[in-house]
């Protein structure tokens, strides 16, 4: 149909198609690396051995590698690729800028490299999903601005006027994220790869699943939302079920996601009319939740027998399901009765994974095998292979889930389980370890049948387009008209000729590329301004407020803080908690309910959110240093079923206090009232508290030389926890905060 | 807790952008039509030029 009008003339369009298939390749590969760690540290809870007695490979430091490398590699990636993909096609238009787009690719898989060699060797912010050094959250900032810059600008210069729900969902994924990465990587740096969080404590706790939580909003649903509303009814070749019911059910979900924070933070010491809040939030959100759902299986009524047939669409209908499943378990979870058994058990890894591996996974495994005939112009290699991978992948979700399910509630009730008498009847922690080690096993199996799934994918994908040419992969081109407020000059199209070859001058190509960037050099100098100002505002903020009446708690010395540096270092709160719940059974397992003013100098919290070991805020006192120093060596030396690694390194390597004054003085600007001599004393100081720590152990237990090691810092941060509580360091008790 | 001015805040900001983007998309039709929408997405590929 030819429109005569000239200014809805039909111009020629071409896609970036090479965009997509990069953040595809990084998908796949980064997925099954991400998914490799994870196993490997499913079999390191089986058998400890598998920690290797190496510092690079404890669980403890390989554990946030396994959960950013799904996260911020696999997922991203995917929601870059489906991005990319379908959203030049949903507005009519190339991406405003191809080398933005670049960018955008490489500097996202350095920053993921970067990340892989940063945290096997303990540098770490010690705070989850939000592992990073302050450097790569630097990095993630700056491109993450280019995307955004990016992907505004294409919208601007869209063909298409009406905005497709899928691009709503990626437009709130975009500006969620920003916000939400920004905030919480509020930091004041000690060194290139030490820094200390801006916020403390129970406010730390607070900031950080504000932002965890979202992140699982906003980088794990709301993007896949998006994938879903565009590559389902593709791949069913039907129209979604009620795209109104999409609208409605997208702002819905924008807005209540954002309060549903403190569902992680029940029994602590967070405010409990906070806890209360994200409670109602949580559980409001089941609803635009399942809107979503419904609207995608709803969408294949009159389709079904192409279920049957096609992979594609197994892999969705399985993806809708299980976020269906999670949305629902969600809810139920921060119901706080609930949660008070699910709390640090294994039901909330169940309930991560259901999400993980049937939504976020398989949603992802759908697009790819849709996408590959469509921009390696070369079909399935295998469909048979590509069931196999549905099946396989399903069963091991299932082995994934059930087993953690009956282990998180089993503990759970074990840790809960009171005699007549009013005594538990497990007071031995590893009593609880033991019972669940077979459903440890099956989960390991179902992690792999996953990975046997994505292996066969990737066989089926390397096939598919084996014999490909380069000259092949030609951008899709469309034809499309324009409305009205787009000028002529802003379109891609003016720049190629009938055969695809540029029109315009290097020049005019060279001012095309970088129109943007006074733009994203605008908003990089908004992000620092906005950065640089949080970061003053935000502790003068914090620290009135967080010193209440009465109270008076004496600050880590230097030695504690070395310590506890370390603590964070080797990821200890992968395993251990540090939050005595006001319940009676942790009471009486573990000594009165941590109050909030204990933790008002702990930068960052290490509060922990699960249970694999027992909690250690009341630890401080309960064994002597020389059962530390040999628990720490060899953990079955003390504790016969224990499951955590050895760690022999910090028995012979020499404590580093080079930087030391610098990271009282760091705290110090953050609030934490060490005195001018504590920081001119502070090696003294530290050095007499080693001594006469490690004459203890050589009284104790012929230990001898200890006082240059690290150890004697790290049990001596130990021997600290939960002394607050009590008469040692506070010197006038008063009201909790 | 006045790590809450710092989230509340951040949360509004978000928010009233997201409220500015619902008001916009109202006031300039972005869904006056509900319909075509869904099936437009399904015709994509006859725009496409075949080589």
């Amino acid at each position: 149909m030819k429109i005569e009008n000239s200014s809805a003339a039909l111009e020629t369009v071409k896609f970036d198609d090479w965009i997509a298939r990069a953040f595809l390749w990084a998908t796949m590969i980064w997925g099954l690396v991400g998914m490799l760690v994870g196993l490997l540290i499913a079999t390191q809870l089986i058998d400890w051995r598998l920690n290797f007695d190496l510092p690079w490979l404890t669980f403890g430091r390989l554990r946030p590698l396994h959960t950013n490398a799904v996260i911020f590699a696999f997922a991203a990636n995917s929601f870059f690729a489906a991005c990319y993909y379908s959203t030049q096609r949903l507005l009519k238009t190339r991406m405003y800028s191809d080398l933005m787009s670049r960018i955008h690719f490489w500097g996202w898989q350095l920053i993921i490299v970067a990340a892989a060699i940063s945290f096997p060797i303990g540098w770490t912010q010690g705070r989850e999903y939000a592992e990073l050094i302050w450097p790569i959250d630097m990095a993630v900032t700056i491109i993450w601005v280019i995307f955004t810059v990016n992907f505004l600008l294409t919208l601007w210069i869209r063909r298409e006027k009406h905005i497709y729900v899928a691009i709503w969902f990626y437009i709130a994924s975009i500006l969620a994220i920003a916000m939400l990465h920004v905030v919480n990587n509020i930091q004041l740096p000690v060194s290139w790869t030490l820094s200390y969080s801006v916020y403390a404590g129970a406010q730390d706790a607070l900031v950080q699943w504000w932002y965890g939580h979202n992140a699982v909003g906003f980088l794990l649903t709301t993007p896949f939302l998006g994938m879903m509303y565009y590559f389902l009814p593709k791949a069913a070749d039907r129209p979604i079920f009620s795209y109104r019911l999409s609208i409605i059910h997208f702002w819905a979900l924008v807005f209540i996601y954002i309060w549903a924070g403190p569902h992680h933070l029940y029994y602590s010491a967070l405010p409990e009319w906070l806890q209360s809040l994200g409670m109602v939030f949580s559980i409001m959100l089941w609803a635009p939740s399942w809107g979503g759902m419904l609207n995608g299986l709803y969408t294949l009524r009159g389709a079904w027998h192409k279920v049957r047939e096609e992979p594609i669409l197994k892999f969705f209908v399985a993806a809708v399901t299980a976020y269906g499943m999670s949305t629902f378990e969600g809810p139920l979870l921060s119901i706080k009765a609930v949660n008070k058994i699910s709390h640090f058990t294994d039901w909330t890894i169940a309930h991560v994974h259901v999400g993980a591996l049937g939504w976020v996974g398989f949603m992802t495994f759908g697009m790819i095998y849709y996408l590959i005939p469509k921009l390696w112009k070369r079909p399935i290699y295998s469909r048979s292979l590509a069931n196999a991978h549905f099946w396989i992948g399903l069963i091991g979700i299932l082995l994934y889930a059930v087993p953690l399910w009956i282990a998180g509630v089993t503990q759970a009730l074990m840790w809960l389980a009171m005699d007549d008498q009013g005594a538990l009847v497990y007071p031995d922690f590893m009593e609880t370890v033991k019972s669940i080690m077979p459903m440890y096993y099956l989960r390991a199996i179902g992690g792999s049948l996953f990975i046997i799934g994505v292996l066969i994918m990737l066989y089926n994908f390397l096939r598919s387009i084996a014999g490909v040419k380069c000259s092949e992969l030609v951008d899709t081109e469309i034809k499309a008209a324009h409305f009205s407020t787009v000028k002529p000059e802003d379109q891609i199209s003016e720049l190629f000729d009938k055969e695809g070859k540029p029109k315009a001058s290097f020049w005019k190509q060279v001012h095309r590329l970088i129109e943007g960037w006074p733009l994203v050099f605008s908003a990089i100098a908004l992000m620092a301004l906005m950065v640089g100002g949080l970061v003053q505002i935000v502790p003068m903020i914090l620290v009135q407020a967080s010193a209440p009446k009465d109270i008076i708690v004496r600050p880590y010395t230097g030695l504690e803080l070395l310590g506890r540096d370390i603590y964070i270092r080797e990821g200890c709160y992968n395993c251990h908690s540090q939050q005595v719940r006001p319940i009676l059974e942790e009471a009486k397992r573990y000594g009165p309910a941590s109050k909030a003013y204990e933790y008002m100098y702990d930068h960052p919290f290490q509060w922990g959110s699960k249970r694999t070991g027992p909690d250690l805020h009341r630890v401080g006192g309960k064994y002597p240093d020389l059962w530390h120093y040999r628990h720490l060596e060899d953990p079955r030396s003390v504790s016969a079923n224990s499951l955590m690694p050895p760690y022999p390194w910090l028995l012979t390597a020499n404590l580093d206090i080079s930087n030391l004054e610098t990271r009282l003085k760091v705290l110090k600007k953050l609030g934490v009232p060490y005195r001018d001599q504590d920081i001119e004393f502070a090696k003294e100081d530290l050095e007499k508290q080693a001594l006469e720590f490690s004459g203890r152990l050589n009284k104790d237990g012929g230990v001898k030389n200890s006082e240059k090691k690290e150890i004697v810092a790290l049990i001596v941060y130990l021997q600290r926890l939960g002394k607050d509580a009590q008469s040692d360091s506070v010197l006038k008790l008063g009201e909790s905060q | 807790m006045s790590a809450l001015y710092i989230t509340i805040i951040a949360a509004l900001i978000l928010l009233i952008i997201f409220l500015g983007l619902l008001a916009w998309a109202i006031v300039s039709g972005q869904w006056d039509d509900l319909e075509t929408p869904a099936h437009r997405i399904l015709l994509e590929e006859l725009n496409e030029n075949r080589k």
